[in-house]
C-alpha cells in the first residue's frame, strides 16, 4: 500500500527499464510528427505478463497508458499528453519472431520486431511480409497493426489489416484478449478488425499473427518520365482504367525528384515535371503483357521515356531512390512535415494543383513523392522552424491541403491514421452520429478511457461525453 | 426508397430484422417471431472503374453488380449464391469459393451506410480504396449478421475480371500442388479429389496448369458444394479431415453435408462481443435471436 507509481513499476520490471529522469523522457516526447508532449515514466516491458502489470500498475495509480513501437508514425499518435502525466509503455524490447509456419504461411511475432527485419528472417523460405512503409528499416510490426500501416506495395497487396490474422491484446484493464484467429471465419464479430488501426486507443498488442506472402516469381519496375504533372497523372487513371493494379505506383514530383536524385544518383532524370515508378508482379507472361501494356500507355500520354530495370541491382536502386525521399530532404532544410491523405485517383492532378499553390500562397517548399496508385497523396513541407512564424504558416497550409482533400471526396489519412494531428479534422468527414459510433466502439475496449487518450476522437464524440481537453494542451 | 425512408422504416423501437436474399437465413440463429422485417433499398448508385469502385443499395443481388461491373472488365469478390444481395452476403461475412486468391469479404468493404438502433443513418469509412480516417467500424459490420446496425448502402472495392479462368481437376496431394503454384484462386479437396481454379493472364494459366501436371484435366466447374454446414478450421488442420466434406485448401473453410455446432469466439473476447452487443444495439432490437 502506498506505494509510489515509480516504485511499483520497477518492482514489476527492473531498475534499468523504467526511465524518469527528464534526459530520458525527453526522448520519448515526440514521434515522428511535429508535435511534443512530455512522459510522466517510460517503460520498457520484455514479456505479455509485464506488459499487464505496467498497463495494471498505471491503472491502479488513475494514469493514462500511452503505447509505443519505434515512434516513426507521422500522426502524434505515441506523442504523451502532458497534461495527463502518462505512463508509456514502449515494446522496442519485445522483438522475437516467436513461430513461422512455413505451411501455413503464418508467423508470430512480438509488438517490437521491426518490418524489414521479419521480411528477411523469412526469406529464405520464400516469403515476406507485404507491408512495406517507407520507414521498414525502423517501424515495428505493433506499430503497423496500430496504424494499419501502408506502403508503396499495398496497393496490390492490401494494407496491413489484410495481413493480421490474430493479436493478443493486453486490453485497458491488464486482461488479455485473443482477437482473431488463424481459422478463416472466427465466431464473434471481428475484432481483429477493429483494433488493428485503433492507434493505440483499444489496448496494447502483445503478440502478432501475420500473414507471410510468396515473393512473386517475376517482376518488372518501370521508370516513366513526364514533362507535365498532368501527363502522368492522367497515366495513373489510365493504368487503372485499362485493368492492370500494379504492384506499386509510385509519383515523385520534379522538386523531390531532383533531391533524391543528388542524394542518391539512381539515374532519375532532374529536368522532369514528374516521374512514374511503377512495379507489376506475379508469373512471367502477365508481368510481361502488364509491363507492356504500362509503357504503351505511358507513351501514349506522353512519357519522354520508359525506362525498365535491366537486373535486381537496378531495381533496388530505383526502389532506394524512392524510399531514401526523407533522407534527402534532410540536406535542403532541418524541418519537414509529412501530410497523408487520399483523394479519387482522378482528382489527383486537380488537388496536386491546389497543393502548390496552398505552398506558393504561404511561402513554403512543397514537394510531392506519394501512392499514386491508391490516390495517397503525401504533400510534404520543407521548412527551417526556427525562422519565426514558419510554424504558424506550416500549420495553416496543412489544414489548406486537408480541405482541399476532403473537398474532392477524399478522407483525412491513408496510411499514417489521425493520432493528435488530425482528431480535430475529423468531423469534416463525420458526422455526430458516426464520431458517436467510432466511440462506442472504442469504448467496448477501454471503458474508462485509459489507453492512449485524446487520440483519434475529437472530445464531445461520445453522446454525453464530459470528457474536456484544455485547449493546446499537447502543441 | 432511399436511404432517409429506410431509416424512418428501421425507426427506433420494437424488434426489427433485415431481410436480403434469404440464401443464408439460418446463419446465427433464428430471428425472433415478433421482429419486423424491413428491407432496405435496391440499385446500383454509381460505378468509377477508373476508382475501382462501386457505390450500391445493400438490397441490390451480388450479381447484377458483377454483371454491372463486368461490362467494364471488372470483378467484385462477393460470393454469387443465386438470389443473395450485397447487404446480405456483407452481414453474413462468408466468403465465397476464390478466397485463396481473392481475399476474405471483408477486405472489399470501403464504404458503409447503416442505420443504427436508434434509428439513425452512420456512415464508416469512405469511398477511396485506403483510408484510416477513424475506427474501422466496416470490419466490424461484416459477419455482424445485423446485430450492431442494418447495412443501407456500400462502396466496395472492385478488381480487374481474369482474362482467363480454368477449373482443373485431378486426383493429386492439395497440399504440395499449393506450394507448387503461385497465387492460385482455389484449390477444392473432397479428402479423394482435388479442384484447381486458375485464373489470370491466359499463357500464365497455361503455365500453370503444366505445373499442376497430367493428373489434372479441365472441367466445367467446381463439385457442388455440401450446404448443410459450414466450419472454420485452421488450414493445416484440413489434411486431417474425416468424414464427408468439401475443403478450402490453404484457406480452412470446410463444407459439409450435415449441420456442424456453432463455434463460439475465443473466451477471452467473449465479454468484448458483449460490450460491443450493448454499446451499439443497447435494446437488442436489431435481429434479435441472431448472435455473430
Amino acid at each position: 500500500m502506498g506505494m509510489g507509481l515509480v516504485d511499483e513499476l520497477r518492482g514489476a520490471l527492473t531498475d534499468d527499464r523504467v526511465l524518469t529522469q527528464p534526459l530520458e523522457l525527453a526522448l520519448y516526447a515526440r514521434d515522428a510528427s511535429v508535435m511534443e508532449g512530455a512522459a510522466a515514466v517510460v517503460c520498457f516491458p520484455t514479456t505479455t505478463e509485464e506488459i499487464q502489470d505496467c498497463v495494471r500498475i498505471a491503472a491502479r495509480h488513475e494514469r493514462a497508458v500511452v503505447p509505443r513501437g519505434s515512434g516513426t508514425g507521422l500522426a502524434g499518435g505515441a506523442v504523451p499528453v502532458a497534461d495527463l502525466e502518462p505512463v508509456v509503455v514502449v515494446t522496442t524490447k519485445m522483438t522475437r519472431i516467436l513461430q513461422v509456419d512455413e505451411d501455413e504461411r503464418v508467423a508470430w511475432v512480438e509488438p517490437g520486431v521491426l518490418n524489414l527485419d521479419l521480411s528477411r528472417a523469412v526469406a529464405p523460405l520464400g516469403l515476406h511480409f507485404a507491408p512495406d512503409p517507407s520507414s521498414q528499416q525502423s517501424c515495428s510490426i505493433g506499430g503497423n497493426v496500430a496504424t494499419n500501416s501502408g506502403g508503396p506495395h499495398c496497393l496490390l497487396y492490401g494494407v496491413t489489416s489484410a495481413h493480421v490474422l490474430a493479436v493478443e491484446v493486453v486490453l485497458p484493464d491488464g486482461s488479455l484478449a485473443l482477437v482473431g484467429g488463424l481459422d478463416p471465419e472466427p465466431a464473434g464479430y471481428d475484432l481483429r478488425g477493429a483494433f488493428v488501426g485503433s492507434e493505440g486507443t483499444m489496448g496494447i498488442a502483445a503478440r502478432i499473427a501475420v500473414r507471410l506472402t510468396p515473393v512473386p516469381p517475376a517482376v518488372r519496375t518501370l521508370l516513366a518520365d513526364f514533362t507535365t504533372v498532368d501527363a502522368a497523372g492522367a497515366t495513373v487513371s489510365a493504368i487503372i482504367g485499362a485493368g492492370i493494379v500494379p504492384a506499386a505506383l509510385e509519383m515523385m514530383d520534379a522538386e523531390i525528384t531532383r533531391a533524391v536524385e543528388a542524394y542518391v544518383h539512381a539515374g532519375f532524370p532532374t529536368d522532369a515535371a514528374a516521374i512514374l515508378l511503377v512495379e507489376v508482379d506475379g508469373l512471367p507472361d502477365g508481368v510481361e503483357a502488364a509491363a507492356a501494356a504500362v509503357t504503351d500507355i505511358a507513351l501514349a500520354h506522353g512519357a519522354r521515356s520508359v525506362r525498365v530495370a535491366q537486373d535486381e541491382a537496378e531495381r533496388a536502386l530505383l526502389w532506394k531512390g524512392r524510399k531514401s525521399a526523407f533522407g534527402a530532404i534532410a540536406r535542403i532544410a532541418p524541418n519537414y512535415y509529412l501530410h497523408d491523405t487520399v483523394v479519387p485517383r482522378t482528382k489527383l492532378v486537380e488537388v496536386l494543383r491546389q497543393v502548390y499553390e496552398i505552398g506558393a500562397r504561404h511561402q513554403l517548399v512543397m514537394m510531392n513523392v506519394f501512392h499514386a496508385g491508391d490516390g495517397n497523396l503525401h504533400p510534404l513541407i520543407v521548412f527551417d522552424r526556427r525562422v519565426p512564424g514558419t510554424m504558424e504558416r506550416v500549420m495553416a497550409a496543412g489544414t489548406e491541403i486537408i480541405d482541399a482533400c476532403v473537398a474532392a471526396g477524399g478522407v483525412l489519412s491513408g496510411e499514417h491514421g489521425i493520432g493528435l494531428e488530425k482528431r480535430d479534422h475529423m468531423d469534416k468527414v463525420f458526422s455526430a452520429d458516426d464520431l458517436d459510433a467510432q466511440a462506442r466502439l472504442r469504448e467496448a475496449f477501454d471503458p474508462g478511457g485509459r489507453c492512449n487518450p485524446q487520440k483519434v476522437l475529437p472530445a464531445g464524440s461520445r453522446c454525453g461525453d464530459l470528457q474536456q481537453i484544455p485547449a493546446g494542451a499537447w502543441i | 426508397m432511399d436511404l432517409t425512408g429506410f431509416a424512418e422504416e428501421v425507426g427506433n423501437h420494437g424488434p426489427v430484422v433485415a431481410v436480403g436474399g434469404r440464401t443464408q437465413w439460418e446463419v446465427g440463429g433464428s430471428v425472433e417471431a415478433a421482429a419486423r422485417e424491413v428491407r432496405p433499398p435496391a440499385g446500383i448508385v454509381s460505378h468509377q472503374p477508373e476508382e475501382m469502385i462501386v457505390r450500391v443499395s445493400a438490397g441490390t443481388p451480388v450479381a447484377e453488380v458483377d454483371a454491372a461491373v463486368g461490362e467494364r472488365g471488372q470483378a467484385v469478390a462477393l460470393p454469387d449464391w443465386p438470389g443473395a444481395t450485397v447487404g446480405g452476403v456483407l452481414a453474413v461475412g462468408h466468403s465465397g469459393l476464390r478466397r485463396l486468391g481473392w481475399g476474405p469479404v471483408r477486405d472489399t468493404l470501403l464504404e458503409a451506410r447503416y442505420i443504427s438502433a436508434e434509428g439513425r443513418m452512420v456512415k464508416a469509412g469512405g469511398p477511396v480504396v485506403k483510408n484510416v480516417t477513424g475506427f474501422d467500424l466496416c470490419r466490424l459490420l461484416v459477419g455482424s449478421l445485423g446485430t450492431i446496425g442494418l447495412i443501407a448502402e456500400v462502396v466496395l472495392r472492385v478488381r480487374p475480371r481474369p482474362l482467363a479462368s480454368r477449373w482443373l481437376r485431378g486426383e493429386d496431394d492439395p497440399f504440395a500442388l499449393r506450394r507448387r503454384l503461385h497465387r492460385p484462386s482455389s484449390i477444392l479437396w473432397n479428402g479423394t479429389t482435388t479442384w484447381l481454379l486458375l485464373e489470370g493472364h491466359p499463357a500464365d494459366v497455361d503455365a500453370q496448369a503444366a505445373v499442376a501436371g497430367g493428373a489434372f484435366s479441365e472441367v466445367e466447374r467446381p463439385p457442388p458444394l455440401p450446404t448443410a454446414g459450414r466450419q472454420s478450421v485452421r488450414p493445416s488442420e484440413v489434411a486431417g479431415l474425416t468424414g464427408e466434406f468439401v475443403a478450402e485448401v490453404g484457406v480452412g473453410v470446410v463444407h459439409r453435408p450435415h449441420p456442424v455446432e456453432a463455434a463460439a469466439p475465443h473466451p477471452s473476447a467473449v465479454e468484448l462481443n458483449r460490450r460491443i452487443k450493448a454499446l451499439f444495439d443497447p435494446t437488442g432490437r436489431l435481429n434479435p435471436g441472431r448472435v455473430a
